[in-house]
């Protein structure tokens, strides 16, 4: 920091300004803790003891000793204002004991040190407290609090419930996006205020093209809200874009919601985000079954909402990525059943990306048309690892139904490759994997497959 | 003052939970799952242990939540608490099964010897309490002074506050913190880990 021999010589004005008009009442530094606002409730009962957690009295633990009832007060009431100005030779009593706190932390300079620690021989009171508080430094560790292993979430819940089941359960179509919602929202709440600041630069495939956007983490989070609202109006909750007139494709919804945010967003949007997407986790296991087919338009497609809610739960892992990246943390792919389910949505929406294609004439041509429900000419899309299996795609027609009898092709591909080139981090070309059968097959679905991308 | 009404927050949690929503309980893991492992981690020293802790304290939470009551304090306490006790009940069973794996079955820890461990714990847990749930402006002075190594010049001007305050936020801060050790201990001795007798 630049400032520093500027901030000493103040901080020597200022002592000496203290000593020169000695005050006639304590220093600023003679709080009394009862005033402060304390944690609402002292925690976990003492020792053996259960001291302060008195109100949960059936529980206690029973056997301890007693505890003291509040925090002692700081400060002997009696030792004097005004200061007597030769307790010390260089600083009044008042200035050494507001120092204590940043002497117990070694956090003064060498002459205020030594200054502190001449008048702790002398003043009993002062060196009560800089023993207590001496002590409590001891408490203080660096290691910060240890990551939640992510997978104890939902071992917690499921030993929860197999206790006492549900009576409103999160339907099952709902889990992966409450498994990916609680992942990132445990990342969020890991990383300091600086790093929602971090750049980030989300990249998809567009136009046969990498494409890419800068933003921040918070910019990140605030993507993630507004595509999310789609789905909040859909089920009738508020949007957070407002009402009316708020655009329906993910694109145009960020760029309207970023430039809706003035000022740099920062960790603030970590609660709208959180409450968004547990309010929707909420609505969906109340309205269950009856909700699951209704239709979330994107603008240019539609989803029901069981698969939007899955898509969503896919970006919400692929942001976590970008994030995590970031930020330089770890982040692990999602659960295996869950990563299937989103392979599994992204299968089923390639017929219709293939035809969308041809229809722009960036894939071949049909070559084989059958009637609405007949197996067409398919590809095998052999996933590998965690969360894989076999999928048979519809070449020539959504209409048609994919089949192993009529596949022309094959292409074998990791899961998480698979939804690394789905989220247009790898581009078509790159997602070699094991290729066999008809070229222009493969290479249609490998460009459908990027195309399913967007910021 | 109305320090002892519950936060809306946690009685309608508690409605929820109590009503068998699934997706309350998520909420509820969502924001209490770091204090509980992270108490009971600091209490237990040991992952799994806390790990088997935190699904205790959901599961106790889930099973019997009008077992809450908000006139008595904020659900976060409450957690904490049950946190606590079942911590300390691990504790105890760890320390009786590492001594009897030492001294032969049936051996029997010094109790005065396991209290203190109990306490020194608990110290610390509670430590770890107070500092999560201090005015933040005082948690952050400390960070910078402690983990950071800032002295409380350079704390004041990373915080953009006056070098009293900043004084002022360590001493008051670390007061709060000392209130977590209930029991100075006489004589400083070292807590006992790892003493046998």
């Amino acid at each position: 920091m630049s400032g520093d021999g500027r901030e000493s010589e103040g901080g020597e004005e200022e002592v000496r300004g203290a000593r020169r008009i000695p005050g006639p009442r304590g220093a600023a530094d003679d709080l009394d803790l009862e005033s402060m606002a304390l944690p609402a409730l002292p925690p976990p009962g003492g020792a053996a003891a259960d001291e302060p957690v008195p109100e949960q009295s059936r529980s206690a633990a029973g056997d301890a000793p007693e505890a003291p009832e509040a925090p002692e007060t700081p400060e002997p009431a009696a030792h004097g204002d005004p200061e007597p100005l030769t307790t010390s030779p260089v600083l009044p009593h008042r200035v050494l004991k507001a120092l204590l706190g940043a002497w117990a932390l070694s956090a003064c300079s060498a002459e205020e040190t030594a200054a502190v620690e001449d008048h702790l021989t002398e003043c009993a009171p002062c060196a009560d407290e800089a023993l207590r508080l001496r002590d409590a430094v001891g408490l203080l560790h660096t290691d910060g609090s240890l990551d939640l292993d992510p997978k104890l979430r939902s071992r917690v819940m499921d030993g929860c419930l197999s206790r006492r089941p549900a009576r409103i359960p999160v339907p099952e179509w709902a889990a992966p996006y409450d498994a990916e919602t609680a992942r990132l929202d445990a990342l969020l709440r890991d990383i300091g205020n600086a790093e929602w600041h971090a750049p980030v630069r989300l990249r998809w495939f567009e136009a046969e093209r990498e494409v890419s956007r800068r933003t921040t983490v918070a910019g990140v989070i605030n993507h993630l809200t507004a595509v999310d609202g789609l789905l909040s109006a859909a089920l009738g909750l508020d949007d957070p874009l407002g009402y009316g007139e708020a655009p329906l494709d993910p694109t145009e919804r960020t760029e309207s919601y970023w430039s809706s945010t003035v000022p740099p967003p920062t960790r603030a949007v970590r609660e709208p985000w959180r409450a968004q997407s547990h309010e929707l986790i909420r609505t969906a296991s109340f309205a269950g079954r009856n909700v699951a087919e209704a239709s979330v338009s994107y603008g240019t497609f539609a989803l029901p909402l069981q698969d939007a809610l899955l898509d969503r739960a896919f970006e919400c892992w692929v942001h976590g990525g970008d994030i995590a990246e970031a930020v330089d943390y770890p982040y692990p792919s999602p659960s295996a059943a869950h990563l299937h389910k989103m392979i599994d949505l992204a299968a089923r929406m390639l017929p219709a990306a293939l035809a969308g294609r041809r229809g722009a004439g960036l894939a071949g041509p049909a070559k084989d048309l059958v009637t609405a429900g007949a197996p067409g000419r398919s590809l095998h899309l052999e996933i590998e690892g965690h969360g894989g299996g076999d999928w048979y795609i519809a070449l020539d027609s959504p209409a048609a139904v994919g089949s192993p009898e009529r596949a022309v092709a094959q292409v074998a591909l990791d899961g998480v490759e698979f939804c690394r080139l789905v989220a247009g981090r790898i581009s078509p070309v790159e997602a070699a994997g094991g290729q066999e059968g008809d070229r222009e097959a493969i290479r249609d679905v490998l460009f459908a497959t990027a195309s399913l991308s967007r910021l | 003052m109305a320090k002892d009404t519950a936060p809306r927050w946690d009685r309608r949690m508690q409605q929820r939970l109590a009503r068998g929503e699934a997706a309350a309980l998520g909420e509820l893991y969502d924001r209490f799952a770091a204090l509980v492992h992270s108490q009971a981690h600091r209490m237990l020293d040991d992952e799994d242990a806390a790990d088997l802790v935190t699904r205790e304290v959901f599961a106790q939470v889930w099973e019997d939540p009008e077992a809450y009551d908000p006139r008595q304090g904020s659900m976060r306490s409450w957690v904490a608490h049950l946190t606590h006790r079942r911590s300390v009940q691990g504790l105890r069973r760890a320390a009786a099964r590492a001594y009897e794996a030492e001294h032969g079955e049936g051996a029997v820890p010094d109790p005065e010897e396991l209290e203190r461990r109990v306490r020194s714990a608990t110290a610390a847990a509670r430590a770890d309490y107070i500092a999560s749930s201090m005015p933040v402006p005082l948690r952050q002075a400390l960070e910078l002074a402690y983990v950071q190594r800032r002295d409380y010049r350079q704390t004041a001007a990373d915080l953009g506050v006056t070098e009293d305050e900043a004084r002022r936020r360590l001493r008051l801060g670390l007061q709060l913190l000392s209130t977590a050790n209930v029991r100075p201990l006489e004589g400083s001795s070292p807590p006992g880990y790892g003493r046998v007798r």
